[in-house]
């Protein structure tokens, strides 16, 4: 199985890099763009056969190193590779 | 008194430490390698500056579980004296000794140049030799140091005095135009509750020799040696 997960900050931490693409973005002329948020997308293969567990050690993982949840918060996704 | 430098792959800042120790300082400075499992009975251990691990994922986050992290823990959690400098704050943080977290610099930059630092606790085995107050002027080196916590730490960092040094200008007044890096409350360093490890983003081992034009950085490392000969911290088995 393969697992997506990505990384952001959380709501209300101030995101610099978010904010210096937003303002380029608005000064090329993308007059819709609102706030931009900078994150990390990290693919997992998993010798897992099982969603559930699969999930789960993805959570882990998340919690323990991939993830600094004082700041950022994650979310996955499980594919059947 | 024998300090213990752990050596990480893309630590920079650790033989300037051993050098400020041993040549400045007139102590004992010994390397650890990062695989090691035991701090070899240490009286104090710095957790020195640089890009441990290239600061993949995040500054501090892989060296936080390098094998010898396990000794360092133990040795901060029997009172040991610990500290951590730049990189080495943010694997404080990130091993959750100190509370809070690095954010990327409020203007996205890397920065290294000198900066004023207030010594807001000078009751601590890191700062007893400065004044309440004193003004020092230290090298900040670092695109991480935009220090953050929620509101809940942050009043408890300061009700327990464990802020112990934050940004200010020239005359001591902690100033927003002051704060080189948008970090909270103007953060360059703190304490734990029980005030045996010390984080601060400043090198205090690149300033602290008359050859450099600044000594301000042996205040620190005189009053931890003052500190680990007067015992103000439980000694390590």
């Amino acid at each position: 199985m393969k697992a997506k997960i990505y990384i952001t900050l959380k709501n209300g931490i101030l995101d610099p890099q978010g904010r210096a693409i937003q303002q380029s973005l608005q000064t090329l002329g993308f007059g819709t763009v609102g706030d931009v948020r900078l994150g990390k997308f990290i693919e997992v293969d998993l010798s897992e056969t099982d969603t559930t567990s699969a999930g789960n050690c993805i959570k882990a993982m998340c919690e323990k190193l991939l993830a600094n949840t004082v700041i950022e918060e994650y979310q996955y996704e499980i594919l059947e590779a | 008194m024998n300090f213990g430098i752990i050596v990480f792959p893309g630590s920079n800042c650790d033989r300037d430490c051993a050098h400020v120790l041993s040549e400045v300082m007139g102590q004992t400075a010994q390397f650890i390698w990062h695989q090691e499992r035991s701090v070899k009975g240490m009286d104090a251990i710095i957790l020195p500056g640089g890009f441990s691990y290239g600061d993949y994922l995040r500054t501090g986050a892989i060296a936080r579980f390098s094998p010898i992290m396990d000794a360092v823990v133990e040795f901060a959690g029997r009172g040991g004296m610990v500290l951590g400098i730049c990189n080495g704050f943010q694997m404080l943080l990130e091993l959750g000794i100190l509370p809070g977290a690095m954010l990327r610099n409020r203007d996205l930059s890397f920065i290294c140049e000198d900066h004023y630092i207030r010594v807001e606790n000078a009751n601590t085995p890191f700062t007893n030799s400065c004044e309440p107050g004193q003004i020092l002027k230290l090298p900040i080196a670092h695109a991480e140091g935009n220090y953050y916590t929620n509101s809940v730490t942050l009043s408890a960092l300061q009700a327990n005095a464990q802020i112990v040094f934050r940004y200010c200008d020239g005359e001591g007044k902690v100033t927003s135009p002051a704060n080189p890096n948008g970090s909270l409350d103007n953060i360059a360093g703190i304490r734990n509750a029980a005030g045996n490890v010390l984080g601060l983003m400043p090198h205090p081992e690149r300033g602290a020799e008359y050859l450099l034009n600044n000594e301000d950085g042996i205040y620190i490392f005189r009053s931890m040696i003052a500190a680990l000969e007067a015992h103000q911290t439980p000694q390590p088995v």
